[in-house]
């Protein structure tokens, strides 16, 4: 059953300042885009109540280049990221992910900052974020902490966030090397992942999966086998035992062991 | 709360987290505008915000203060896609088709059809199979159907 509106309580942010201080002296949860809290909320299932809304926080919209890095501010949108050229130029994967998240609608409003905050292990976003070695840069009113993404999530849907942090960009370091993406779900559009990996392929190759353990993963003994030599048929074989993906409604665990290791063999052939 | 509402300035003494939806069709009367799934998956609450497609079940009210908001009902009824909806049989049981219309508004000049699927794709059809949407949509905008 819907949360009953009566339950709820609003505050709306106008500058970055005033959300760091409303978090400090009233802590509640942010709300940017509203895409995955108002899904929560009509089915009942979201356990905060007082939110506060940041969606108007320009600020915190901008995609710029800063010492090699692709800085995005929390608040840009999956549209924002699909047209930027900037992310097309440093980041394609991160366009191409953005293009699968949802439909148009949801493409308008969601944001990476609220993908990152959501937590979930099917995110589109994260596994980009994760293989490219983002850090997320999180501000509260005694400044601000720069956390790795792939030290961030400590548990499903848990991260290292204090509850007076706001995340205010990502920080995406020049990559070397091919950039590779794929989400399988039930249809290109508006599905939750079945499974999800973005890769880079340099000497020493990144690989990130989604949808197949607690959080968004590493996976350091393939990648190492990788870096060792190891032709994609052995490294796939490290890789289905390295993932601990479950049975859910979307897919099964075997399902997913199987398309995570195709996966990385038709990577290492698409990117040859 | 304070809006443009198909071009009229409206005044709403809504709860702030109340979704858009609600006030569209419980405090402004505009019915036209349906809930499906409440989830963002169907579209069928696709309204226009700032010329924006977006689902109306998942906006809070407090984000649709001071912007300009479209619904099926700024139309007119007489929009040249609304015809072409009737006239193609893109409409059937017509819950989709105020969410289709509505996200079709903002399709570039000259959609391909893979522009319409993408700009529909948030949208679900369980009666037409869409073909006749995406007839309806190129005619309006002057492609060529594919056969």
């Amino acid at each position: 059953m819907r949360t009953p509106l009566s339950q709820l309580d609003l505050r709306t942010a106008s500058s970055v300042n005033e959300a760091l201080g409303i978090l400090r002296d009233d802590p509640r949860t942010p709300v940017a885009g509203a895409t995955d809290v108002y899904v929560a909320l009509n089915f009942g299932t979201f356990a905060p109540r007082r939110f506060l809304d940041i969606w108007a926080l320009d600020e915190l919209r901008t995609i710029s280049m800063h010492d090699g890095s692709l800085v995005i501010g929390a608040l840009a949108s999956y549209t924002a990221l699909t047209q930027s050229h900037l992310v097309a130029d440093h980041v394609p994967m991160l366009a191409e992910a953005s293009r699968l998240v949802g439909g148009v609608q949801i493409q308008n409003r969601g944001t990476l900052g609220g993908n990152i905050a959501n937590g979930s292990p099917a995110a589109d976003g994260v596994p980009v974020l994760s293989a490219t070695d983002a850090v997320i840069v999180l501000r509260s009113v005694d400044g601000e902490r720069r956390i790795p993404v792939n030290s961030f999530y400590t548990g499903y849907r848990q991260t290292v966030m204090k509850p007076d942090e706001l995340i205010v960009a990502v920080e995406i370091p020049h990559v070397e090397g091919k950039q590779w993406f794929r989400k399988v779900g039930t249809r290109a559009a508006q599905a939750i992942s079945k499974i999800v990996m973005a890769v880079v392929r340099a000497e020493s190759p990144r690989i990130a999966l989604g949808s197949v353990g607690p959080t968004v993963v590493r996976v350091p003994r393939t990648e190492a086998a990788l870096a060792s030599g190891a032709s994609a048929d052995e490294a796939a074989e490290i890789l289905g035992g390295e993932i601990v993906p479950i049975d859910d409604v979307r897919s099964t665990a075997d399902y997913r062991r199987k398309v995570a290791m195709n996966l990385l063999k038709r990577c290492w052939t698409e990117t040859a | 709360m304070q809006f443009t509402l198909n071009g009229e300035a409206r005044e709403v003494a809504s709860h702030p987290m109340a979704r858009l939806l609600d006030v569209l069709r419980e405090d402004c009367g505009l019915t036209g505008t349906k809930e499906g799934c409440g989830e963002g998956e169907c579209g069928a609450c696709t309204v226009l915000i700032d010329g924006e497609a977006v689902c109306s079940c998942l906006i809070p009210a407090s984000q649709a203060a001071g912007t300009e908001v479209v619904t099926i009902e700024g139309l007119g009824g007489t929009h040249p896609l609304q015809e072409l909806f009737m006239n193609e049989v893109g409409a059937q049981c017509g819950i989709c088709t105020p969410g289709m219309i509505m996200a079709a508004m903002s399709l570039p000049e000259k959609p391909t059809l893979d522009d319409v699927k993408t700009a529909l794709a948030g949208n679900l059809c369980r009666c037409t199979g869409y073909s006749a949407i995406y007839r309806a949509v190129l005619k309006w905008r002057s492609m060529p159907v594919p056969e």
